[in-house]
């Protein structure tokens, strides 16, 4: 976790506006360059294969293990296929890496990744696998005859992950890991303020306890903890609070032909009432004040908002911490799923890191790809990664294995293993997958999230910088992220995969004027080389 | 007639040269804060201020993150507006004037993201500030984002990925790999303190990358570096001698 700010802002401004011009290269060379991946009859293993695994952690000594334990057991299984190890820490990173890789033919062979990312790898041609007949290859497939070891069947992959990796009518990915975002409490404040949480969080109750906390004597000392900084409520992923907003409000966000719906009237009710609550110190956010779980154990924020994979940072006895213990103040955490405007009909993201692998000229090094990706769906795997944060395995045969169900029953035993916040904010996924839901994945979706959480961000800075925030800011606000993003000019590309160009409907106006003029260009060198020739054939005569 | 010419010119140059050797880096153009101002500014408050270019540590399109530094004391300006033709220019003790707004990130005082810049005349180079004596104490924070230097401490162990004792890690907690930030741990009068090689600021082809990756615990180390601070003092080292 530890500075993680810095490199992942600088990356993201960096990716969203380079995206537009490497994918012009990255299309032409993908088109020149790989055939689409056909399966093999066999597996060939006389042959020595190296192949390369870009892969995400959350700056997790074990997670790093499980990933180099992973690769040495599967090297074992199948010792022609050495796995090279690339770690990172953000998905941007390896997003931003993926793309530069695509233009000079470099790319990894298999990688974590976000299905949003997957959808801009393939506006170059063939660039990644399509896993829908490798699936249930009766061989190769999962769980199939040739595979060396227990992997998964597809049925046994949670058909809700396992949809959120289907675009363009093809799986592009497999789900490798699943998380949500979590409300973690200081109960102990919400209490001392006169409030008793209720059996479901709603925005207005958190709003209100929010507005409540910001009371402070004449020395500037906050009433509910008796320090100079108190920040009620910290939400680290802005991009997801907007989205989610949206969604439980039923408002538009995109559609799946990839339309942007994101700057509408009710967007602009939701900056409104958020900029109120700035204006009190009531919130703010991870970009702009750091970590949530950094305040949340100091006793300087009460509702702290992120992913249940942040789980072992939260709570005076997190495992994992920021701060020195001198910090760290004693309170009673409660782990709820996030605010709700309907509690009745609870919606909330589904996220984590996917698997996607990379197609190349020779088929047999995609199938040793995938045998990998396949090991990482395996028992051993899903649970010891799942069990370092509040991570779901993404199979119904590791959820219902005794060992991970003793671990979820394990809940409170350590502060290590078996910490009861990260056991708990992976409950709240478990109980509630029916109730997530994915954004739809387009090309550009990347950029569109990314604008979500702009709108939010820029609007927090300038009530905290005292600006006038008013319908003319909302309208510049607008204007200013959707020209940032070039979010305009991906809308009018159609927004649609890159797989799916059938789905992309009237050619744009200035490809049309471009390809007519190709056109008329090769008609009169035609004409004027049908003169020559007759001319000659005269001058001959 | 030679004897009055080189009287002038000798005369002439001892004013020259007195003229460069006073100016005077604490003075401001009109409508710049000096430092003591900036310090004392709000957070989330505009600010102009003017310093000198004491490293630059990344530039990403069209943002660039420097340390600048008067002669009263220091600022951190992340993610300034600044083309790479501009940041070409940015060497080490250009002047600069930013305008931007003053916030504050885990501890971090600094320019927020966004501020823009012009180049000013003048040039000034700091000295490293010996602040070892005041490593733990309330004042340390008073020379944030400075140059500083730190003398005669000591490498402890850190622990990594597999418990082993090393003298460094990849990542905070050794979960990171080559060309990652390196973390290691120092000590002085039984206190101990995490110093950084920021990847950005220094990345694995520089020489304090190549010796902090050399140092072995136990090591007695002279470091020179910028006072970043992340929840608490964070130096990010740019050089390390082993004594």
């Amino acid at each position: 976790m530890m500075k993680m700010r810095k490199k992942w802002l600088s990356l993201l401004l960096l990716t969203v506006l380079t995206v537009g011009s490497a994918l012009s290269l990255t299309g032409c060379h993908g088109r020149e360059g790989l055939e689409p991946f056909v399966i093999p009859e066999e597996f060939d293993t006389s042959r020595e294969y190296d192949i390369t695994f870009w892969a995400k952690n959350d700056t997790n000594k074990t997670q790093t293990m499980i990933y180099e334990q992973a690769i040495a057991d599967f090297e074992a299984l199948y010792p022609n296929i050495n796995v090279n190890l690339r770690l990172y820490t953000d998905y941007g990173r390896i997003y931003n890496d993926v793309i530069t890789n695509i233009a000079t033919n470099t790319t990894p062979n298999v990688c974590i990744t976000y299905p949003d990312h997957i959808a801009t790898y393939l506006t170059g041609d063939n660039q990644v696998a399509p896993l829908e007949e490798l699936l249930v290859d009766g061989k190769y497939g999962l769980g199939g005859s040739e595979v060396r070891f227990d992997a998964p069947t597809k049925e046994e992959i949670i058909p809700k992950f396992l949809e959120e990796c289907e675009f363009g009518g093809h799986y592009y990915a497999m789900p490798y890991m699943r998380s949500t975002e979590a409300c973690y409490i200081n109960k102990t404040y919400v209490e001392a303020l006169g409030y008793t949480l209720p059996e479901k969080l709603t925005w207005d109750f958190v709003w209100e306890v929010s507005d409540a906390a910001t009371k402070q004597d004449a020395e500037g000392n906050y009433l509910v903890n008796g320090q100079k900084v108190m920040i009620p409520f910290i939400y680290k992923s802005t991009d997801n609070m907007m989205i989610q907003m949206l969604r439980q409000k039923d408002a538009g966000y995109s559609t799946k032909e990839g339309q942007m719906l994101l700057f509408n009237d009710t967007t602009k009710e939701l900056l409104f009432d958020i900029a109120d609550h700035v204006k009190l110190g009531a919130f703010s956010t991870f970009k702009i004040s750091s970590y949530p779980a950094n305040f949340l154990n100091a006793g300087q924020c009460i509702f702290a908002i992120d992913s249940t994979a942040g789980a072992t940072w939260m709570g005076t006895d997190a495992p994992l911490c920021d701060i020195s213990e001198e910090k760290i103040v004693e309170f009673e955490i409660e782990v709820m799923e996030i605010p709700q405007f309907d509690p009745e009909n609870p919606e909330m993201i589904s996220q984590g890191p996917s698997v996607c692998i990379f197609n190349k000229e020779d088929p047999q090094e995609v199938m040793a790809s995938w045998l990998f990706m396949q090991y990482l769906l395996t028992n051993k795997v899903q649970i010891a990664y799942a069990q370092t944060e509040g991570y779901a395995p993404v199979t119904s045969k590791a959820q219902q294995d005794p060992q991970y169900l003793d671990y979820l029953s394990r809940g409170g035993e350590d502060n290590e293993l078996y910490y009861d916040v990260k056991i708990e904010a992976t409950e709240i996924l478990l109980d509630n997958v029916d109730n997530t839901f994915v954004t739809p994945v387009f090309n550009g979706s990347a950029s569109l999230r990314d604008a979500a959480g702009q709108l939010i961000e820029n609007t927090v800075k300038s009530v905290r910088r005292k600006q006038t925030v008013d319908e003319a800011y909302m309208e510049s606000l607008y204007s200013d992220t959707i020209s940032l993003y070039r979010l305009d000019q991906l809308e009018s590309q159609g927004g649609a995969l890159g797989a799916d160009k059938a789905a992309l409907g009237e050619m744009p106006g200035t490809s049309v004027i471009l390809l007519s003029s190709l056109g008329v260009a090769w008609i009169l060198i035609i004409l004027y080389v049908g003169c020559q020739m007759i001319k000659k054939k005269r001058n001959n005569q | 007639m030679k004897k009055i010419t080189a009287l002038l010119m000798a005369v002439l140059m001892v004013f020259g040269l007195t003229a460069c050797g006073s100016e005077d880096i604490n003075a401001k153009s009109e409508g710049v804060m000096t430092y003591a101002e900036y310090a004392a500014a709000e957070l989330d408050s505009a600010v102009v201020i003017e310093g000198y270019v004491q490293a630059k540590q990344s530039w990403w399109n069209n943002s660039a993150t420097v340390y600048l530094q008067d002669g009263e004391g220091a600022y951190f300006v992340y993610n300034m507006v600044c083309s790479e033709e501009d940041y070409a220019k940015l060497e080490q003790g250009t002047k600069i004037k930013v305008t931007g707004y003053k916030t504050e990130w885990a501890g971090e005082v600094e320019v927020a993201e966004g501020a823009t810049f012009e180049i000013m005349d003048g040039n000034y180079v700091a000295e490293a500030q010996d602040v070892t004596s005041l490593l733990g104490t309330d004042e340390l924070i008073d020379n944030q984002n400075k140059f500083v230097a730190f003398k005669d401490m000591t490498v402890e162990a850190s622990t990594d990925a597999n418990g082993n004792e090393v003298a460094y890690l990849y990542k905070w907690d050794g979960s990171g790999q080559d060309g990652d930030d390196l973390y290691f741990y120092v000590s002085l009068n039984g206190e101990k303190y995490q110093f950084t090689v920021e990847s950005y600021l220094c990345d694995n082809t520089t020489d304090v990358y190549a010796a902090v990756k050399n140092l072995k615990v136990g090591d007695v180390v002279d470091m020179e570096g910028f006072l970043y601070w992340y929840e608490g003092v964070n130096p990010h080292i740019t050089s390390v001698t082993v004594k």
